[in-house]
């Protein structure tokens, strides 16, 4: 992880609180049955409830409701059993039905809690406030034609959770570290696919700046942020904006913001005039929503590993360091995988192998561990390759990049290419005895106390065999011999 | 006008005394005959005359449904594939659904044919039947006094009733969300039934209150609102709100023993200023449950003067939040020539709605809005708990309340336009079991001082319609209602 | 209870429905007659009592995950005011706002 310096506020505090929508990984809408799939022909993936025909009646996704109930235990929050979908009302465009179904005062899920690990290694606590369930509206487009915008609503009534944090992210840091965090998890159960770039995941920062130690000040909320960066930097501009209004003796409206990545700013997305008056009530085409205490136990007990309990393990049963097992668990792709690879050799050799040389490559060539060229399977046979001293380290890096470039097995290119590493100790003594006898001079220096040279004589004897000597049977025979 | 009544169409279309071609011929032929009184805003004559050849067809060949050939009109708040569904506004002048509502679709599986599509009141809102963008509809009943009045049908299923009442179909669907079928059925002499919230789906159907909204059937008589009923109830998946119970057999209900039942009346529902003819029937009502052999209960409903301002509220919020999918992006009305998506919405919902919808859609905006819920909206949804603890203590003593459905008989059009007030009083005995959900039925049960028809209402407990049918049926058999005389029309 | 003018022009705001200054002034009026009428309801005393959202005393019945519709981007759009390439058309929107 590497350190991300936040600005300098000159004492003033950030306090942040974060709203991420996560996109529930159903089939089909929260109430119709519709395909909740990204993309696809305009209007394509849209029912007559989705377009809000005069008539048509709302019926709640069961998938949804699960992978709600499913988030919240991996957040160890509390479930409620009884909740009530609201009707959140506001015009526009691409919003079917003149209100959004989401939840207001009876939402699915309340209070819970998500660790975040700091740059210094230590973590810390963040509050979730609560989750609930809503629509997604439809999409406008504004640049398709001079006079006109486009309305697809191929994502209206897409199926989301909005996870509330509790005001206590204090940097931007923290912000992304949190959204991370949240999103390793959602992917780990399997509630959202956290695709950043498709809007899977969107986060509203709430963001207002005191002194240390102040009551909190009046709050800004910028909207629809959808990757790490834009989170990161979105903060940063606002806080600095905030500051500067603040030094200036202004005041902060409360007011909702857009962040423009391009000019590098936030501005007003509203006049004051025009406040949102929101008129949530309970949907009255909806029943409430009960749960049993029995459905919950059911869920609870199939959830899977979750990153943390995974943080724990692989450090109490595979000896790894915690930042070790940080990092590989951070990509659940990349634990799976390590798993894999781990079964066949020893633990933190497979640890150092994934994260040093194969995110390495990974890292240089754009691809996600998903995509390798390499699989598990293909790495720890290199690793037994080099585990039997079949092959020496430096070679095992050789075949790897091979490996990536070609996709053959380490087997088949040690073989092909006579890499295999050279063992036989009168093979290698008759090449010892050969520059013993042609260095005398070197020989005779180390003889007289000067024990550097030994390195000098073990590159000989690497070089004369190309390679392929066993370094560890090198040095003890040089020894012996010298 | 007692042509004959849709159960009775159906023994004759069953022993083939006559055709459903014929009968539907002889339909139309009713349908041209009264076109004045505006009942249909879209009529349907080509589709009903091909349906019923099919329909003989069909019949020919054993495989009749429960209606059979039996002409019905469809209230405009009923989406209908491929046939235009107005909901009586403007806003949906040209909207033609690509689908069909699921009562609709069950009255077309049983066999039942639509002449057209009913006139009623904008987004079912009002009581007059006179909110229509289509045209005020017209009941076909004169006064006594003032024979010259063109007197309102009652609302909001006013063309419902009205074509009902003039043989026009031989039942019709209507929906009910503070009395819009009961009190139409009152004012034109006809029998209406708001079955349970949740009895029958609601999908498919244009909203106004989505808490209160239920459709129902409008007949005749008795025997056939419980045939209507039968083909229109049942559980739908696709209706949230719709509850998944056994639908029995209400024919077959009507003819068991009233003995013993207990009748509850409640003072509440007398107040002084009512009319002595509408307090004399209802007296009358009570004397024959009674001689069939009821126990007539004494019971009381102390909120029940709160209903109607708190059935306002709630009507009024859900309804702003309903209307907000018309705004002309999708479907229906837009203004031309719009200057923003924001200048759009504004003359579009301007221009689209009327003045009573307009009304309604602003109140509920306030009733819901910041600073104001908590003193409106919350505190009606509360005395509306209220208000159904009170049927819910009253039906521990008895089996169905008696009450008049309406406080008079129909006004003339022109009448009660200036107050909006005195207009939603027409509702003050209809709107109690709409906000607690339960079944009530009008049945046609005398005239008043000056001719007109009178109703009386049975309630009953949640989704016991077979238990109001059967009073209904007590009190239709003695009224001996005096339906309207052929000649009294043209 | 009684509106004014200003009130009735910002349900309008909130409602889109754009109303003229005289109509505005009308319906102040008739809604203040109504707002006087329904405020019987302060006389009633509803403490403890549960607000109720729903005469039913059931619950929601979730259905299972399954697409089963959409597919059909023509008889969505069939009654469309104005379509251009599958698409629904409205006059441009300047800010951005998904709110």
């Amino acid at each position: 992880m590497s350190k991300i310096t936040d600005i300098d506020l000159g004492g003033w505090e950030m306090v942040i609180g974060l709203e991420v929508h996560a996109q529930v990984s159903s089939a089909s809408k929260l109430f119709s049955g519709a395909s909740a799939a990204f993309g696809g022909k305009p209007n394509n993936h849209v029912s007559i409830v989705d377009a809000a025909m005069p008539g048509m009646l709302p019926i709640l996704n069961e998938a949804a409701l699960r992978c709600a109930v499913q988030t919240g235990l991996a957040l160890k929050a509390k479930i409620n059993t009884y909740s009530v979908f609201a009707r959140k009302n506001y015009f526009y465009a691409d919003l079917p039905q003149g209100y959004q179904i989401s939840q207001y005062e009876f939402p699915i899920v309340g209070e819970g809690t998500i660790e975040i690990t700091l740059d210094d290694g230590s973590t810390r606590t963040i509050g979730i406030e609560r989750l609930h369930l809503e629509q997604d509206a439809g999409k406008s487009m504004h640049d398709q034609h001079p006079q006109y915008s486009f309305i697809d609503l191929n994502r209206s009534g897409v199926p989301l959770m909005e996870i509330v944090s509790k005001p206590d992210v204090r940097s931007a840091f923290e912000a992304t570290a949190y959204v991370r965090k949240l999103a390793n998890i959602l992917d780990y159960i399997g509630a959202c696919d956290v695709n950043m770039s498709q809007g899977s995941l969107r986060t509203d920062i709430n963001l207002s700046l005191r002194r240390p130690g102040a009551e909190f000040g009046t709050r800004t909320e910028t909207k629809n942020l959808n990757s790490l960066k834009a989170i990161r930097q979105a903060i940063e501009v606002e806080a600095w904006r905030q500051k500067v209004v603040l030094e200036s003796g202004g005041t902060i409206d409360q007011e909702t913001r857009l962040f423009d990545p391009v000019k590098f700013e936030t501005r007003s997305l509203r006049s004051k005039e025009d406040a949102h008056d929101y008129r949530y009530f309970p949907d009255p085409d909806l029943l409430p929503v009960v749960i049993s205490e029995d459905w919950i136990a059911k869920i609870q007990s199939s959830l899977p590993e979750l990153p943390d309990q995974k943080i724990a393990r692989f450090q109490q049963e595979f000896g790894l360091s915690a930042y070790d097992a940080d990092v590989l668990v951070a990509d659940q792709a990349a634990a799976n995988f390590f798993e894999v690879v781990c079964a066949s050799t020893t633990p933190k050799i497979a640890a150092n192998w994934v994260i040093v040389e194969l995110f390495g490559r990974l890292n240089k060539t754009d691809l996600s561990i998903s995509d390798s060229p390499v699989s598990a399977q293909g790495l720890a046979e290199l690793l037994a390759l080099l585990e039997k001293d079949t092959i020496s380290g430096r070679t095992a890096k050789d075949v790897l990049d091979t490996m990536f470039s070609t996709g053959k097995s380490a087997t088949e290119i040690v073989k092909k290419q006579g890499l295999e590493q050279v063992s036989d100790t009168s093979a290698i003594g008759a090449i010892i005895d050969e520059v013993i006898a042609s260095n005398p001079g070197q020989v005779q220096q180390f003889r007289d106390g000067n024990e550097r040279l030994l390195g000098w004589f073990v590159g000989q004897v690497m070089r004369q065999s190309g390679g392929k000597a066993n370094p560890s049977i090198v040095n003890q025979l040089l020894k012996q011999n010298l | 006008m007692k042509t004959f009544s849709l159960a009775n169409a159906r023994d004759l279309l069953v022993n083939k005394e006559i055709s459903a071609l014929e009968l539907i011929e002889a339909t139309l032929e009713r349908c041209s005959r009264f076109a004045h009184l505006n009942a249909l805003i879209t009529p349907t004559p080509e589709q009903a005359l091909a349906a019923a050849k099919v329909s003989d067809a069909r019949r020919a060949k054993g495989k009749a449904g429960l209606m059979e050939g039996l002409p019905i009109a469809i209230k405009d708040m009923f989406c209908t594939e491929g046939i235009r569904t107005t909901a009586g506004s403007k806003m949906l002048e040209n909207f033609v659904p690509t689908y069909e509502s699921t009562v609709t679709t069950k009255l077309k599986i049983a066999g039942s044919i639509s002449v057209g599509k009913a006139n009623q009141d904008e987004f079912a809102m009002g009581s007059a039947n006179n909110t229509s963008y289509y045209g005020n509809c017209i009941n076909p009943w004169t006064s006594s006094t003032r024979s010259e009045a063109q007197l309102v049908p009652g609302g909001s299923s006013g063309g419902s009733a009205v074509a009902v009442a003039a043989g026009m179909a031989l039942g019709a669907t209507g929906t009910d969300t503070g009395g819009s079928i009961r009190q139409p059925a009152s004012f034109c002499g006809i029998t209406g039934l708001k079955p349970t919230y949740g009895r029958c789906s609601r999908w498919g159907i244009i909203a106004f209150a989505s808490s209160l909204d239920q459709a129902g059937p409008m007949t005749q008589d008795v025997c056939s609102a419980a045939l209507m009923l039968q083909a229109m109830a049942g559980y739908d998946a696709k209706d949230s709100t719709s509850i998944d119970i056994d639908v029995p057999n209400y024919a077959a209900a009507l003819n068991q023993s009233f003995k013993g039942l207990r009748i509850g009346i409640a003072e509440q529902y007398q107040p002084n200023t009512l009319p002595d003819d509408i307090r004399a029937l209802h007296q009358q009502g009570q004397d024959w449950l009674k001689a069939a052999g009821a126990e007539i209960v004494p019971i009381s409903m102390p909120y029940t003067d709160y209903a109607l301002p708190t059935y306002y509220i709630v009507g009024l919020a859900e309804c702003s939040s309903n209307l907000s999918r018309y705004d002309g992006v999708r479907y229906g009305y837009r203004t031309p020539d719009a200057s923003s998506l924001d200048d759009m919405y504004m003359r579009t919902r301007a221009e689209g709605f009327g003045s009573e919808v307009r009304r309604r859609v602003l109140l509920g905006t306030y009733v819901l809005s910041a600073g104001y819920y908590d003193a409106y909206y919350l505190r009606a949804q509360k005395v509306r708990t209220l208000i159904a603890q009170d049927f819910h203590h009253a039906f521990r003593k008895c089996d169905l309340i008696l009450t008049s459905t309406t406080p008079s008989a129909a006004f003339a059009h022109g009448e009660k336009m200036d107050d909006p007030i005195s207009m939603y009083l027409n509702d003050v005995f209809t709107v109690p079991a709409s906000l607690s959900g339960l079944p009530a039925i009008s049945i046609p049960a005398g005239l008043s001082a000056d001719h007109l028809p009178l109703g009386l209402q049975l309630i009953g407990k949640p989704f016991d319609e077979a238990t109001v049918l059967r009073g209904g049926k007590v009190l239709e058999d003695a009224a001996k209602f005096t339906y309207l005389s052929e000649n009294d029309h043209e | 209870m009684s509106m004014d003018k200003e009130a009735i022009q910002k349900l309008g705001r909130l409602s889109r429905i754009a109303l003229g200054d005289q109509q505005a002034e009308q319906i102040a009026d008739e809604l203040s007659n109504i707002l006087r009428w329904i405020a019987q309801l302060k006389e009633v005393d509803v403490e403890g009592v549960a607000p109720m959202t729903s005469v039913l005393e059931a619950h929601a019945h979730p259905r299972a995950d399954i697409v089963n519709d959409g597919y059909a981007p023509k008889r969505v759009l069939a009654n469309a005011p104005q379509e251009i390439r599958g698409y629904y058309i409205v006059p441009k929107v300047i800010e951005q706002d998904t709110t």
